[in-house]
């Protein structure tokens, strides 16, 4: 593909403690799982890279912590990586690795780059305020100072997910867990952005409510194009959405591929045995 | 045992930290610059970062005027006004035009200020995103990232219930298009004084520990959307019941004869002022 | 002629302050600052701990000024300590060497050096002294002689009992962590103002200077149940400590160059509390941590809620408010929380109007739409 990603992340390490002489080699680090017994250092993140190309849907998949939300986390600012780079297709940050930047600058991707949609919707959510309100927010963020223009934006997007007009001056703490993570939705894709990020985003909803979600998102990148990297711990939740699927297992990459390969011909014993309990 | 107090109350190390506070706060307008904020002998948000501001800057030279909610003659103005006299002995003033210093609180005097005059502004809260949140960890770090969507929602939201903004008093503005500040509780009304003022600005909150400034000529904008323009308090077809006064801050009053509302300027010296030079005018037409 | 300013605004203020004087004196009668010195223990230790000044005898002048208002005392005290300039920092003080003249300990029942119960109101019934009324000054003489004479008889003993730390034997057995020597100068919160997150030096002086009722709430707050601390105090110490300052010119003194400059009664409390810890090697461990208090003066309440916060500050993830440092620390200053309350009688007519303007403004908003 001589096509140039949207988004490429390289060598990206995430510890939380210090390490010893054990276990700071990368290649011989003799861990449980993902941590080190001798100091108790956890590696969550190991030497990860991976690219999102322009429209494409990007799942990773892994269970509880195989470091895909650390990685998601890194990635969004909502902390610090230890080491490794990022950079965004992106005429004012060519070439600038995105982690190095200064808070301000990684503010400004936040607010004009970036998406998210966290799992629990109260990370995402200013419960408290009305939902057109919380819409707004992102859009001022990004700079704009119209009110009317807001608004007509923060409409067009509710009814896009199916959050009644009349109900946009309420605050989502009053709202159903699916309506406030389709409020969350609405939210992330307010500011139009290249790359938007879904964290387990139907992780606690009902089996009914998952599905509708689902196909909101799908629909969603279909008409607007947008680069969408989702993790799941789900790999049925992966299936309906990734193009293409990374698969974690204790803080590295063990497989990536086009989904549809690596449903039919899982390469690691873990995917095997993750694709055959889906069955 | 030494029972003569120092001249301007504090001790000469802690004016120098201070004026260095100043510096700082005047080289990065609209930045509070936290200081170590000394007891004052008048209590914590009656006034005690505007006085150390003052007592830190005056000199035998100067000529003091001191104003609480516009008046020259209400009390706290003048315990202030008397605890600055006694550690200083400087000339105290009613004249807005004759001040080299003036402190206020919550007014901006109607007389525009020159470049040879610094105002004085007491806070009572200086985070104007306070509101939003209260962590002065997590505050101090949405100023670094220039992060005030907070602020903007505050007024979206507003709009979104009433139709309008309702804020009074402290609206929020933009300094030097980075820093968004608290003005103090002045009125709306006085909010456009502070864009491109010639005078001085310094705001002092002795509580809360911080000083900021806005230097002369410095852009200082209403926090607006482009949609709904900022608005002033509404004085429209009222006057100053004294001197007449018509595009002023204006006290609303009751008159204890008729019951009726009437209106008086809030500025009291300037009320004065055109009394007296209506006076003058008429003694002078008699004259011709 | 011309119009001039009614002086409404001095005058009142004037006859104000007349007026107070009056409410002071009308009884005819006042107390001597050496009165106040000589009974009033418990307010001037009080009025010394939340002005972070210690003098007695101006802690006493204070108290007769402002008429026994705590309050106003504190305030006064804190007014005078902004004009002392403050020349030098004292030598590291070392509890140990306390002159001790009353320590419990209730984490044991008997401790290396003995409890030594002391004067504490604690096991006074508290019922009314009606005697009090008719004392006089003879009585005081007669009683006074007779008490000294009895502790002389009871108490020939010459030398000078040696009271160990309690924690000290503790922390040979490797049940709290040993800490090594910190010296470095404190940040001091009246030169610099507090940011955060706080040093630790910052907390325990904010703490330490904090308002007695305001302190003691926030550790009983936590205490029973709107926090995570629940300790037991290791030991209580009230006494006397010698203060040391080095010669200001030399830059590196000896021990015998320090000077001597008196010495503060001090009312320290060290809090034991067990926390789950997580070891070096990833596993989870009991073991005890310490929570201080310390204030001047005897003032035992305070030091051990200031021990309870000072542990629960350690511990910021805990969801409650008494574990956070901004709630806690910003607001239990007496001259601050004083000031700000009572500024809410200051006229507020310019900030009301506009909110009026703004009100009635929304309602004719509403009122339009409604049309």
């Amino acid at each position: 593909m001589h096509e140039q990603p949207l988004l490429s992340v390289q060598h990206l390490n995430k510890q939380f403690g210090s390490g010893c002489s054990k276990c700071t080699q990368l290649e011989n680090r003799g861990l449980t799982k993902n941590y080190c017994p001798n100091c108790g250092t956890i590696y969550a993140c190991q030497d990860i890279s991976l690219e999102l190309y322009s429209g494409e849907i990007l799942g990773v998949v892994g269970e509880s912590g195989s470091g895909k939300s650390s990685l998601m986390k890194c990635l969004y600012f909502d902390s610090d990586v230890t080491s490794g780079e990022a950079y965004i297709d992106d005429k004012e940050l060519k070439g600038k690795n995105l982690f190095a930047l200064s808070a301000q600058r990684k503010r400004y991707i936040r607010n004009h780059k970036y998406g998210m949609v966290y799992q629990n919707p109260v990370h995402g959510l200013k419960m408290n305020f009305s939902s057109i309100g919380n819409i707004a927010e992102k859009l001022i963020a990004a700079g704009n100072r119209n009110v009317g223009e807001m608004e007509a934006i923060g409409k067009s997007l509710l009814e896009k997910v199916h959050i009644p007009i009349y109900r946009m001056k309420e605050e989502p703490q009053h709202f159903s867990g699916g309506m406030q993570q389709r409020v969350q939705i609405a939210k992330a894709l307010s500011n139009n952005p290249p790359v938007l990020f879904l964290d387990e985003v139907t992780t606690g909803l009902d089996l009914s409510v998952q599905a509708d979600v689902l196909d909101l998102i799908k629909n969603i990148q279909r008409e607007l194009g947008i680069s969408m990297l989702v993790v799941s711990h789900d790999l049925a939740v992966i299936r309906m959405l990734a193009d293409r699927t990374i698969v974690m297992l204790n803080g590295k990459i063990i497989e990536q591929g086009l989904t549809d390969q690596i449903l039919e011909d899982p390469a690691h014993a873990y995917t095997q045995q993750l694709v055959y309990s889906l069955l | 045992m030494k029972t003569k107090p120092h001249f301007a109350f504090l001790d000469e190390g802690s004016k120098k930290e201070i004026r260095r506070t100043i510096l700082k706060a005047v080289a990065i307008p609209g930045y509070q610059v936290p200081f170590a904020s000394r007891e004052m002998p008048i209590a914590r948000g009656w006034g005690t970062g505007g006085l150390q501001i003052t007592l830190s800057l005056i000199g035998k030279e100067d000529v003091l005027k001191v104003i609480d909610q516009g008046a020259d003659e209400s009390v706290n103005a003048v315990s202030i006004k008397k605890l600055v006299q006694s550690t200083t002995g400087v000339e105290i003033t009613e004249q807005t035009a004759d001040a080299s210093l003036i402190q206020s609180r919550h007014r901006i005097p109607e007389v525009p200020l020159t470049y040879k005059q610094i105002l004085v502004l007491q806070v009572p809260m200086p985070e104007p995103l306070r509101v939003y949140e209260a962590k002065e960890y997590k505050t101090k770090m949405l100023h670094a990232e220039q992060e005030y969507s907070g602020a903007w929602l505050m007024l979206f939201e507003q709009i979104m219930k009433y139709g309008k903004t309702s804020t009074d008093a402290d609206h929020p503005v933009y300094v030097n298009d980075r820093y968004v500040m608290a003005p103090s509780p002045i009125p709306r009304f006085d909010n456009p004084k502070m864009n491109q003022s010639e005078a001085l600005i310094l705001l002092g909150a002795g509580r809360e520990k911080k000083i900021y400034a806005i230097p002369p000529f410095t852009d200082v904008t209403s926090l607006a959307f482009e949609d709904y323009p900022f608005a002033k308090e509404d004085f429209t077809n009222k006057h100053c019941y004294l001197c007449g006064a018509d595009d002023v801050f204006l006290d609303e009053l009751i008159d204890e004869h008729s019951g009726e509302t009437i209106y008086q300027c809030n500025d009291t010296s300037y009320c004065m002022e055109r009394l007296n030079s209506n006076q003058k005018e008429e003694v002078g037409s008699v004259d011709a | 002629m011309g119009y001039v300013a009614v002086k409404g605004g001095t005058k009142a203020i004037e006859a104000s302050i007349k007026r107070l004087k009056y409410e002071r004196l009308k009884g005819q009668d006042s107390i001597h600052v050496e009165t106040i010195l000589a009974t009033m223990r418990g307010m001037v230790d009080q009025v010394m701990s939340e002005a972070s000044l210690y003098d007695p005898y101006l802690a006493a002048l204070a108290i007769k000024q402002a008429e026994g208002s705590m309050e106003e005392a504190v305030f006064l005290l804190r007014a005078h300590r902004s004009t002392l300039p403050r020349l030098y920092y004292s030598q590291t003080m070392e509890t140990e060497n306390m002159f001790v003249e009353r320590r419990i300990s209730a984490s044991f029942k008997d401790i290396p050096g003995g409890q030594l119960l002391g004067a504490t109101y604690d096991y006074t019934h508290r019922l009314l002294d009606f005697q009090l009324i008719e004392e006089t000054k003879s009585d005081i003489e007669q009683w006074l002689s007779e008490y000294e004479q009895e502790v002389n008889c009871s108490n020939p003993q010459e030398e000078v009992i040696y009271f160990p730390k309690v924690v000290d034997y503790l922390r040979e057995e490797g049940l709290f962590e040993t800490n090594p020597l910190e010296n470095t100068p404190p940040d001091d919160i009246t030169k610099k103002s507090l940011q955060f997150p706080a040093s630790r030096s910052e907390r325990l002086q904010v703490l330490t200077r904090g308002q007695t009722g305001a302190v003691t709430s926030l550790g009983y707050a936590s205490l029973r149940g709107y926090g995570q601390v629940h300790p037991t105090v290791g030991e209580v110490r009230v006494g006397n400590l010698p203060i040391y300052v080095s010669p200001p010119t030399e830059e590196e003194s000896e021990y015998e160059d320090d000077y001597y400059i008196g010495e503060v009664k001090l009312t320290e409390v060290e809090s034991f509390v067990p926390v789950m810890k997580q070891n070096n090697r990833n596993k989870k461990e009991l073991e005890f941590e310490i929570g201080y208090g310390i204030c001047f003066g005897q003032n035992e309440t305070k030091a051990i809620a200031m021990s309870i916060l000072d542990q629960c500050l350690d511990h910021p993830e805990a969801p409650y408010p008494t574990h956070d440092e901004e709630f806690v620390l910003l607001h239990i200053d007496s001259v601050e929380s004083t000031g700000f309350i009572s500024h809410l009688k200051l006229p507020h007519y310019v900030t009301f109007q506009s909110k009026l303007d703004s009100v009635r403004g929304v309602k004719q908003e509403v009122e339009k739409d409604e049309n």
